[in-house]
């Protein structure tokens, strides 16, 4: 074990520029993931906080335990999908960034919904009747909300940043952690671990680690910056 | 109260999707022509694709995507169209894969030979040169062994053992057989963590790090030789197939500059694969 430790630092120092170029894709298809998500997942999940209709809480129920989505499952529904012999084969999205990209969207959006739908839930509690007063519309409303919990939604982005760097079941299946193209962070040290090379497992999974402290405190200095000059 | 303006997180949210999708989207459009080769763990784990492709590339400008799986699987992307080469390890399923015309031809390649890994204490005693008796006295001592369980190549090589050593499998194993489901590099931990004895293919093997206190135990039996085979997936079957590309792929294994890169990669100096393009397999078997 302290072998194993001790190996590890070595090769943290002799990390080499493929080990740059795989965490870049890494972080590259996670953002993009995430962007997706917020894209879509914050107008549904305010949608969902400021409207009432009949259904609405068992749409506000799934969308809370996709949450849990397992990522395995959506790596296998999107390769049948995305396959040649699937609907959108066409495309020749498989085995490329671009369906890594898509199964880590699919992870996000979920959460950012279900994330979103309650922080903006909760600033309705308190604001909803006043902007009701007001006569403003249900769109209205929530892009009101939305921009008053702008800060808190930050938090939203960096788990769902989080839960699409860190998987892995649904980049392996769509991407198929070929060299040089759609191996991430996730996938290169689990074939490392197949390969018996502990150490640089090890080693990787402390970049990957690494990445993910530094993004977040890229977004916490970010946020601190905005709250104060527009806060 | 406020109201919306153009905020940080609207411009932040521009500024991600603007950057960082379209660098992501470039990459797989730069790339002029690439060609996906379904193979086995056996193939990348051992690290021979990372040593003959650079050749392949730099010759004929043709990016090679290999996607590691195990034999079955490998096959059946290539049966979907997912693939546009499959080299594999698997004789009876790549002529059954030909037989049901998803390629139209299939090509010898190289061979290695599997070899039975143990703990070097051999509490079964197994060492020796014949797998058949190795793996009677392992079922007879209930001593653990791991199994891959994933259809791989190395998986129907390891049930056709026990078949010719005359084991009834199902009706024997009980908790000292571990089905594991992996690819080879996580069964060897598997094995190498339970002090167990499986069967591996020697590439794998001599490319694997965690070997802990397993060792081979029984080699050189001609039952354990191991042919992998190149195929083109069938153009008629799947439009989408890089014919000419895969071909050209194929072409380069099976030529002299190709076999040669096969037989020049080497770990420990010990070759892991050995070229068998155009010569009789069989007779050409490691002894």
């Amino acid at each position: 074990m302290t072998e194993t430790i001790h190996e590890t630092f070595a090769r943290l120092m002799t990390l080499d520029r493929d080990v740059l170029a795989i965490a870049w894709l890494s972080l590259r298809v996670s953002l993009t993931a995430v962007a997706i998500g917020l894209l879509l997942g914050i107008p549904l999940g305010a949608f969902l906080a400021v409207t009432r209709f009949r259904g609405r809480s068992a749409l506000v129920g799934l969308l809370n335990a996709f949450m849990g989505l397992p990522p395995v499952i959506v790596g296998l529904v999107l390769y049948l999908v995305l396959s040649r012999s699937g609907p959108l084969g066409s495309l020749g999205l498989l085995f490329t960034p671009g369906a890594m990209v898509a199964a880590q969207a699919m992870l996000a959006t979920p959460l950012v919904a279900a994330l979103t739908r309650q922080v903006v839930a909760d600033a309705e509690d308190h604001l909803g009747e006043q902007l009701r007063s007001l006569g403003l519309s249900a769109p209205r409303r929530a892009g009101v909300l939305v921009y008053d919990t702008r800060f808190s939604l930050v938090t939203t982005a960096l788990a769902a940043f989080g839960r699409a760097i860190s998987e892995i079941g649904a980049v392996l299946v769509v991407g198929g952690n070929i060299d040089g193209h759609t191996r991430t962070m996730t996938t290169a040290i689990s074939l490392e671990t197949q390969k018996g090379d502990l150490s640089l497992a090890l080693a990787l999974g402390i970049v990957l680690i690494a990445l993910v402290v530094t993004v977040n405190a890229v977004a916490a200095l970010l946020r601190g910056h905005a709250v104060r000059a527009y806060g | 109260m406020v109201v919306p303006r153009r905020g940080f997180l609207t411009l932040g949210l521009l500024a991600l999707f603007g950057t960082v999708a379209p660098a992501s989207m470039d990459r797989a459009r730069a790339e002029p022509a690439s060609i996906v080769v379904a193979s086995t763990t056996s193939t990348e784990q051992s690290g021979l694709f990372k040593h003959i492709l650079p050749a392949f590339e730099a010759k004929t400008g043709i990016a090679v995507k290999v996607v590691a799986l195990g034999t079955g699987q490998a096959l059946d992307a290539a049966r979907r169209g997912d693939a546009d080469v499959a080299l594999v390890h698997d004789r009876p399923a790549e002529d059954a894969f030909v037989a049901q015309g998803f390629a139209k031809a299939r090509f010898d390649v190289m061979y290695n030979d599997f070899v039975l890994v143990g703990p070097k204490t051999d509490p079964a005693g197994a060492r020796g040169t014949d797998i058949t008796a190795a793996l009677k006295r392992i079922a007879a001592a209930k001593a653990p062994f791991v199994s891959r369980g994933d259809r791989s190549g190395t998986h129907s090589a390891e049930l056709r053992s026990w078949k010719e050593a005359g084991i009834d499998l199902p009706a024997v194993k009980g908790e000292w057989y571990r089905d594991v489901g992996q690819g080879m590099g996580p069964a060897l931990n598997t094995a190498s963590a339970l002090d167990a004895y499986i069967l591996a293919d020697r590439g794998t093997w001599l490319a694997f790090k965690n070997r802990g206190d397993l060792a081979i135990l029984v080699e050189g039996d001609k039952r354990l030789f191991n042919p992998y085979g190149v195929m083109l997936v069938n153009p008629d079957k799947h439009p989408t197939v890089k014919a000419k590309e895969g071909q050209a792929f194929i072409d380069w294994l099976v030529s002299p500059e190709g076999q040669a890169s096969i037989a020049a990669y080497r770990i420990g100096g010990e070759q892991l694969f050995f070229p068998s393009a155009n010569v009789s397999p069989v007779t050409k078997a490691k002894p």
